[in-house]
C-alpha cells in the first residue's frame, strides 16, 4: 500500500523507529527504495515531504527548495466538539496510569487518582462525529478550492491524517512555488478569516452593495448565511442596515467557523514539514495514512484506514472509553488481560492504553 | 522582446529597447558633456536624479502622445541619469532614483491599462487602434517585467473592478500592502482569478518596477567620467554622502537570520513590509539598542520619513512602559520571513538565537 510519491527523487524522507527520536534528511529515488528503508528500520511513523528540492538529503539551508505541493490539515481536536470529553483520557506522567478526566474538566488540570500527581498527557479515541465533523470541514475546504481558486477535483487528494483528523494535499503547478506568506493568504481565505464588512457593502457610512445569493464567492456564501432565504431578504436587509458597521462585523465574526474551514493555518504555511507518507501507519493509532477517494462520505477511516490484522493476541488493556473499529466495539478495560484481533491491540498500544502481557519467568537454570 | 516606438520608449525608458536607442543615435558620453545642444540633455538627466533624491515626484508627459522633442528629451534624459548614476556610484541614488522611475511608470501603465474596455473588440473601442494598443503594451510590460498575466474581465459591481490576475500572482505579490482590503478574502476571487482596478492591478506589480530599474541601473557599464561630466556626477555624489550615509545593519553572528534578511533588503533599499520592519525593530530593542542606533537603517526605505520612523521606533520602545514583543518565529514564518538554518532549531523566537540547544523536528 505505500508507494513511493510522485518526484520522489525531489522530496525529503524521515522517519522514527518505536520509542526513538527523529530521522529526517534522507533522500529516496524509488518505491524499492523506500521499502529498504521501511524495513531495514522497522519504522513507527514513516514521513515524506510536501516540498521539493534539488538536494533533499542536504542540511535545510542547503537543500535549494524548489516548491512544494498545498496541503490543509483538519484535525477533529481543533473542532472543540461537545463529543470530546466523552472520549479523552489523561495518563498519568507519574504513574502510567490512564484515567478519565473529572465532569467537565476536559484536558485540563485533573489529579491521577492513583497517585495524585496532577501531571498527565492526553490521549482521544476519536469517534464517529469527530470524523463526521472533520469529514464536514474537508467538504466546505474541496467546495472553496474548487469554486473560488479552480482546483481541479483529480489534483485534491485526500487523506485521512491516521489519527484524528485529514490532510488534504493540492497538486497543482500554479500553487506549487508560491512561499509560506502567499500560503497564509490562501489558509486564511479558506477559513474566511479576517474579512472586513466593506468587502460585504457595509461601511462606516452606511450599506450599499449588500452581497446577493448568486454572487460567486464569500460574497455570495455570506449572503445566504446572512441575508437569505429570498423571501426573507428585504427583511433581513432592513435590520442588517438598521444594525449599523459593528453589528455586521460581529454577525461577520461570527460566521467563520462555520462558512470557513476550520484548517491548521501553520501547516499549510511550513513549506518544509514533513507529513506522514500516504498508505503508512500512524504510531499515534496504528491506523493508515490512507486515501479517501472520491466517496468521502463513504469513507470510514475506522473500518477503510485499519489495516492491521484481525488474528487474536494477548493484551493487558486499560482503556476506560469504549471504542469501535472495524464494526466492533471494545472496552472499557479495567487493567484486566484481554485477547482482542490484532488491529484493536494495536490500536490501543498506539494510544498507550494496553501492554504486552507478562512474559511467563524463564525456567531457573539447573 | 517588446517594439516600441519613440513615444512608447518616452513613457517607458526603463525597457531594454530604450538602450538601443542611445546606441542608434549615434552620440558619445564626451558630446553630452561638449556640445551645447547636447547639454540640456545632461542637465535634464541630473535634475531627474537630483528630483528622485529629493523625494520629488515627476509628472512628465500626460495620458496623451508625448512630442518628437519631449518624447526624446525624455528617453535621452533617462538613459543618461543611469549613466550619471553609475559613475556616481551610490546605491542611495540608484533606490530613489529607481523608485521615483516606478512611480512614474506606475502612472503611465495605469493610464494604458484603463484603455482595456472589458467583452468587447479591442479594436472597435473607444479610441480606435491607440487605446488597443496601449492597453496591450500596459499587460505585455508588466506580464514581461513581472509575469504578472493581467486579464481583462466583466465589472465587479461590489469592488468596481474590471480586471483579473490569477490567484498565484496576487498572493505572492499581496502581503507587502498593510491595508486589510489586500487581504485574499477581502477580494472578489472566482475560476481562479482574483478582481481588481487599473489601479490595483499596477500597484501590485510596484516593487516588481523599482526592483527592474534598480537591477538595470545597477547591471549597467559604469564607464569613465568623460571631460564634462565631472560636474554632475560630482554633485550627485556630495548630495548623497551629504545626505545618506550609510548604517551599520545587524552583520553579527549572534544575529538571527531573519532579522539579518529584514536588515538586508533594508539596506538595499528595496520595501520591507510593515512586519519586517517590526520585527527587525523589535529584535533591536530587546537586543538593547537604542532608537537612535536603530533609526538609521530604516534610512534606506523607498518611503523613509526621519518623523515617522523616529515616531513608530519611540512607540515601539515605550508602548505601556514595557515595549512591544519581538514576534514569535511561528509568526515571523507566517509572514514569510523565516529564513531558518540549523542554528534557529529549537527556538520559538527570535530573541532565543544562539541560547538554546537543537530540538528534535516534528511532522504530519
Amino acid at each position: 500500500m505505500v508507494g513511493a510519491p510522485r518526484s520522489a527523487g525531489m522530496r525529503e524522507f524521515g522517519y522514527q523507529r518505536f520509542n526513538s527520536g527523529m530521522v529526517r534528511h534522507l533522500s529516496l529515488r524509488t518505491a524499492g527504495e523506500l521499502r529498504v528503508m521501511l524495513v531495514q528500520n522497522a519504522v513507527s511513523d514513516a514521513y515524506c515531504s510536501s516540498g521539493y528540492y534539488n538536494f533533499p538529503d542536504l542540511p535545510m539551508a542547503d537543500k535549494d527548495w524548489q516548491g512544494a505541493d498545498l496541503v490543509f490539515d483538519i484535525d477533529s481536536k481543533d473542532l472543540a466538539l461537545p463529543c470530546r470529553a466523552g472520549h479523552t483520557v489523561l495518563k498519568c506522567a507519574a504513574c502510567g496510569a490512564p484515567f478519565l478526566p473529572p465532569d467537565g474538566a476536559g484536558e485540563g488540570p485533573a489529579a491521577c487518582p492513583g497517585c495524585g500527581s496532577p501531571r498527565h498527557d492526553s490521549r482521544s479515541l476519536p469517534c464517529r462525529d469527530c470524523v463526521a465533523g472533520a469529514k464536514k470541514e474537508v467538504a466546505k475546504l474541496l467546495r472553496v478550492l474548487g469554486e473560488d481558486l479552480a482546483v481541479l477535483p483529480e489534483d485534491c487528494a485526500v487523506y485521512f491524517s491516521g489519527n484524528e483528523g485529514f490532510h488534504v494535499h493540492v497538486d497543482d503547478e500554479r500553487f506549487r512555488g508560491i512561499g509560506s506568506g502567499a500560503r497564509g493568504e490562501i489558509a486564511d481565505y479558506v477559513a474566511f478569516r479576517g474579512a472586513v464588512p466593506e468587502r460585504f457593502g457595509m461601511a462606516r457610512s452606511g450599506a450599499a452593495g449588500l452581497p446577493e445569493a448568486g454572487e460567486a464567492g464569500w460574497r455570495g456564501r455570506v449572503a445566504a448565511a446572512l441575508l437569505g432565504p429570498k423571501s426573507a431578504r428585504p427583511r433581513l436587509v432592513r435590520e442588517a442596515k438598521a444594525a449599523g458597521y459593528g453589528a455586521f462585523a460581529a454577525r461577520l465574526a461570527g460566521l467563520q467557523p462555520s462558512l470557513g474551514a476550520r484548517i491548521d493555518r501553520n501547516v499549510t504555511t511550513d513549506v518544509h514539514r514533513i507529513f506522514r507518507l500516504p498508505g503508512s501507519l500512524s504510531g499515534k493509532s496504528g491506523l493508515a495514512k490512507a486515501p479517501c477517494g472520491r466517496d468521502l462520505d463513504g469513507f470510514d477511516p475506522y473500518r477503510d484506514a485499519c489495516l492491521v490484522d484481525g488474528d487474536p493476541v494477548d493484551v493487558v488493556a486499560r482503556s476506560p472509553v469504549r471504542f469501535r473499529l472495524r464494526g466492533r466495539g471494545f472496552g472499557p478495560y479495567d487493567g484486566e488481560a484481554v485477547t482482542v484481533p490484532r488491529f484493536a491491540a494495536a490500536y490501543m498500544i498506539c494510544k498507550g492504553l494496553a501492554t504486552a502481557p507478562p512474559r511467563p519467568p524463564a525456567p531457573a537454570p539447573r | 522582446m517588446i517594439t516600441l516606438g519613440p513615444d512608447e520608449m518616452a513613457r517607458y525608458p526603463f525597457l531594454a529597447e530604450s538602450g538601443a536607442y542611445l546606441r542608434d543615435a549615434g552620440f558619445t558620453l564626451e558630446q553630452f558633456g561638449t556640445d551645447p545642444d547636447l547639454r540640456r540633455l545632461l542637465d535634464g538627466a541630473e535634475e531627474r536624479v537630483m528630483a528622485a533624491a529629493r523625494g520629488e515626484a515627476r509628472r512628465a508627459g500626460g495620458a496623451g502622445a508625448l512630442s518628437g522633442d519631449a518624447a526624446t528629451f525624455e528617453v535621452f534624459s533617462f538613459l543618461l541619469a543611469v549613466v550619471l548614476l553609475r559613475m556616481a556610484g551610490r546605491p542611495s541614488l540608484v533606490r530613489r532614483f529607481a523608485l521615483r522611475e516606478a512611480m512614474e511608470a506606475e502612472r503611465r501603465l495605469e493610464q494604458d491599462l484603463r484603455h482595456i474596455v472589458p467583452g468587447r473588440d479591442a479594436a472597435s473601442a473607444a479610441g480606435g487602434r491607440r487605446r488597443s494598443g496601449e492597453k496591450e503594451l500596459a499587460a505585455r510590460i508588466v506580464g514581461s517585467l513581472t509575469g504578472v498575466r493581467i486579464v481583462a474581465s466583466g465589472d465587479d459591481a461590489a469592488s468596481g473592478a474590471t480586471f483579473a490576475v490569477p490567484v498565484a500572482d496576487y498572493v505572492e505579490r499581496s502581503g507587502r500592502f498593510h491595508e486589510r482590503e489586500w487581504k485574499l478574502v477581502n477580494r472578489g476571487v472566482s475560476a481562479g482569478l482574483v478582481r481588481l482596478t487599473a489601479h490595483e492591478a499596477i500597484r501590485l506589480v510596484r516593487a516588481e518596477l523599482g526592483n527592474h530599474i534598480s537591477s538595470s541601473i545597477l547591471s549597467a557599464k559604469a564607464p569613465p567620467v568623460p571631460p564634462g561630466l565631472e560636474g554632475p556626477v560630482g554633485r550627485l555624489s556630495a548630495y548623497a554622502d551629504r545626505h545618506f550615509p550609510r548604517p551599520v545593519a545587524p552583520k553579527d553572528a549572534a544575529d538571527p537570520p531573519c532579522v539579518k534578511h529584514a536588515a538586508a533588503v533594508l539596506e538595499r533599499g528595496e520595501n520591507l513590509p510593515h512586519s519586517g520592519r517590526f520585527l527587525l525593530a523589535t529584535f533591536l530593542l530587546r537586543r538593547g539598542r537604542s532608537v537612535e542606533q536603530i533609526a538609521p537603517l530604516f534610512r534606506n526605505a523607498p518611503d523613509y520619513s526621519e518623523r515617522v520612523t523616529m515616531y513608530q521606533l519611540n512607540n515601539l520602545a515605550t508602548k505601556d512602559g514595557t515595549g512591544y514583543s519581538c514576534p514569535s518565529c511561528d509568526k515571523v514564518r507566517g509572514q514569510g520571513l523565516c529564513f531558518a538554518t540549523p542554528e534557529c532549531d529549537g527556538i520559538v523566537n527570535p530573541v532565543q538565537f544562539g541560547t538554546r540547544a537543537a530540538a528534535p523536528p516534528g511532522g504530519g
